[in-house]
């Protein structure tokens, strides 16, 4: 089913970029997805394609070969992407937080020497924080960097990484010195080193395609000149760079749930009991209708906080919010389908059992709800 | 290396088909597109200037209005400059005037290379390329499963049913190419943006000095006299296996004479 949606964009460029985006989501990902993620085979040629179309790169300089797109244009084409086939999604989303700690926090001889290659679009990043003894309290991460002379060596294990395996580049951070937030420093380091190596890919619920891995890191040295900011800054990069990545994720949870919508809503009109279709019944044009508005909520709720960032506001509680209520959105309306399509939405034949199982993994990637709901908690009482 | 690359703008083929009061293809009330087959030819012509490392690439499109969005896709796609012929006595052209007023186009054009889809996704008689190259003199390579260029030669395979023709031919000359050459690229959305700036040149018939009577309804050497719809598809047979299922098949299959 191709999406629907019919967006106010900006400008005539945006309107070109979202009409390019549906051409491949419906040509080259809705069609691939059900398979691919029953087989869990990540979809490394799709995201080429996308890399050439130039749809890697959005939120960035075009003088690196950016798309110079603001965040309310990137996070619709993520939105799309989503719609098609979440683990796209959510690949285009983790890229975009891999590039953002060089293209924000790199000096100009940084960004001159590596940024025009990530934003290229034949390369993937990483975003290396967690670790498997620290999730929700990612100050708490072990993995030493050492300097030694010219290099940072660097010992420990990074957890749940997204391309972990398949990356072409990887945001390490780690730690230079002491405990805390304060002792955390960023490294951007190429894919391959020596003494780098993989866990096994993750079994998931959901997102199977998507590729998560441990990055095991064995004293491997990392030129000190790719360090990023000061040393210690580490851990203020990553929480910027996660402020921008919660509105990614909420954007991949609202494409997801949009299209468990248009099923159930489709379905519903087909289906029939009683002699009539189920789309008749009150009780189902109700959980339909709170489905509806809760997505369009959510929308409103990430492109509200993404209008924020392109202004230059602070957006770092909106994006909370916006990444809380769009993924718990994302949960009930997928919930939702499969009480629609009853014990067909319950197999394999129907994408919304997929779905579903999707949506679980938005509530907990990028600091989970709990953590949302103490950002937003927060700002509140000081 | 100069390529010019024919490109034509079809009705949908997802989309309902119509035809007018005088057996012409509707083309102006329906949503179109850059015919597909023709993508593939696009796409050789940017596969060969990349491997040359320099030239450029002109798409010629003869249609309405509405014509210049194949043009747009093209050149979204990659290239350089585009050339539309557009006049309203064109309506209703056959094959044979089309290819009278694209050699009128490919004559104000420096080319070392025509390179053309194997056959249009509405009219489908692969006729055009042929003929263009025979007005201009150009030696002509068609169905083109493969193509490279090299040396001052473009050198093609052809697969046929029963063998594989290796054709090489000396530039300046004609190619058509078939959906085997490899999948189209999708445009980039740099691509999208770079092809509204690109040029594209509108020449009426006055401009290329061919007369209205040379070509439309009235100039065209075939009529259709009759267009009638596809029958439905008929429900076919159903073979249910009750162990036997192989024998029906064959039965049915010989019965058919197809085996
Ligand atoms: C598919 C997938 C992909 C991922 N990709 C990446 C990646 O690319 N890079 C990366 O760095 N990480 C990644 N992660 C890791 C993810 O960010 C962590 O799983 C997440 O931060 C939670 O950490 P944890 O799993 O250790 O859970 P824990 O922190 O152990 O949390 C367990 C539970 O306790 C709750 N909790 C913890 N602290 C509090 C508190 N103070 N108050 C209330 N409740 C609390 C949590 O909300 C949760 O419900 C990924 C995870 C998954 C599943």
């Amino acid at each position: 089913m191709a999406s629907s949606v019919e967006r106010l964009l900006p400008s005539e460029e945006a309107r070109e970029l979202l009409g390019l985006t549906r051409e491949i989501a419906d040509a080259e990902l809705a069609p691939a997805a059900a398979a691919a993620e029953h087989e869990g085979v990540f979809p490394r040629e799709a995201l080429r394609k996308l890399g050439r179309a130039g749809l890697l790169s959005l939120p960035y300089d075009p003088a690196y070969g950016g798309g110079g797109q603001p965040y309310e244009v990137y996070l619709q084409v993520l939105e799309e992407l989503s719609y098609a086939w979440l683990t796209i999604g959510i690949s285009v989303s983790v890229h975009s937080l891999a590039c953002f700690p060089l293209a924000e926090y790199g000096t100009d001889a940084q960004r001159q020497r590596w940024l025009a290659d990530l934003l290229g679009g034949e390369q993937l990043g990483a975003y290396c924080l967690s670790e498997p003894q620290s999730g929700s309290d990612a100050a708490g991460l072990q993995t030493r960097a050492v300097r030694d002379g010219e290099d940072y060596v660097v010992t420990g294990t990074k957890a749940w990484i997204t391309h972990g395996g398949v990356a072409d580049f990887y945001n390490l951070l780690v730690r230079t010195s002491g405990d805390g937030p304060r002792g955390i420093s960023c490294l951007l380091a190429p894919g391959q080193l020596a003494g780098m190596s993989f866990g096994e890919p993750e079994r998931k619920m959901g997102a199977k395609g998507s590729r998560t891995a441990q990055v095991i890191l064995d004293g491997v040295r990392v030129p000190a000149e790719r360090r990023l900011g000061q040393e210690g800054q580490g851990f203020s990069i990553a929480l910027a760079a996660l402020d921008a990545g919660r509105l990614g994720i909420a954007a991949c949870a609202v494409g997801l749930a949009q299209s468990a919508l248009d099923f159930a809503a489709s379905y519903a009109t087909q289906r029939e009991q009683f002699g009539r279709p189920i789309g008749s019944f009150q009780g189902i044009q109700f959980l339909l209708a709170d489905m509806a508005t809760a997505v369009s909520a959510a929308r409103a709720l990430y492109l509200e906080a993404a209008r924020r960032k392109d202004a230059g506001l602070p957006f770092s509680v909106e994006a909370a919010k916006a990444k809380l209520f769009a993924t718990d959105a994302a949960m009930r309306v997928t919930t939702d389908a499969v009480q629609v399509l009853g014990g067909y939405g319950y197999v394999e034949d129907f994408p919304v059992e997929r779905y579903l199982r999707e949506a679980k993994v938005l509530q907990i990637v990028e600091g989970t709800n709990q953590i949302q709901r103490m950002v937003i908690g927060r700002a509140l009482t000081g | 290396m100069k390529i010019v690359v024919l490109v034509k703008f079809v009705p949908d083929a997802t989309a309902a088909r119509a035809f007018g009061a005088d057996h012409t293809t509707d083309r102006v009330g329906v949503d179109g597109l850059l015919s597909e087959l023709d993508e593939y030819a696009v796409e050789q012509a940017l596969q060969v200037i990349e491997a040359a490392g320099e030239g450029e690439i002109t798409y010629v499109t003869m249609g309405p209005e509405n014509a210049g969005a194949a043009l747009r896709k093209a050149l979204s796609m990659g290239g350089d400059q585009a050339v539309h012929v557009l006049d309203d006595a064109l309506h209703g052209t056959d094959a044979l005037g089309t290819s009278l007023v694209l050699a009128k186009v490919l004559e104000k054009l420096e080319y070392d290379l025509v390179v053309a889809g194997m056959a249009s996704t509405d009219g489908g008689m692969s006729v055009v390329p042929v003929m263009l190259a025979e007005r201009l003199g150009l030696p002509a390579a068609t169905f083109a499963s493969t193509l490279s260029v090299a040396d001052g030669k473009a050198t093609i395979r052809r697969d046929g049913d029963l063998a594989s023709e290796t054709v090489e031919v000396t530039l300046p000359a004609l190619v058509s190419v078939t959906d085997q050459t490899g999948e189209a690229r999708y445009p980039s959305f740099k691509g999208i943006m770079a092809a509204k700036k690109k040029p594209v040149t509108t020449y009426t018939l006055a401009d290329l000095g061919v007369a209205p009577d040379q070509v439309g309804l009235g100039g065209a050497a075939t009529e259709v006299v009759e267009v009638t719809a596809r029958p439905p598809r008929q429900a076919g047979v159903k073979v249910n296996d009750e162990g036997d299922g192989g024998v029906k098949l064959a039965e049915f299959l010989a019965s058919q004479k197809f085996i």
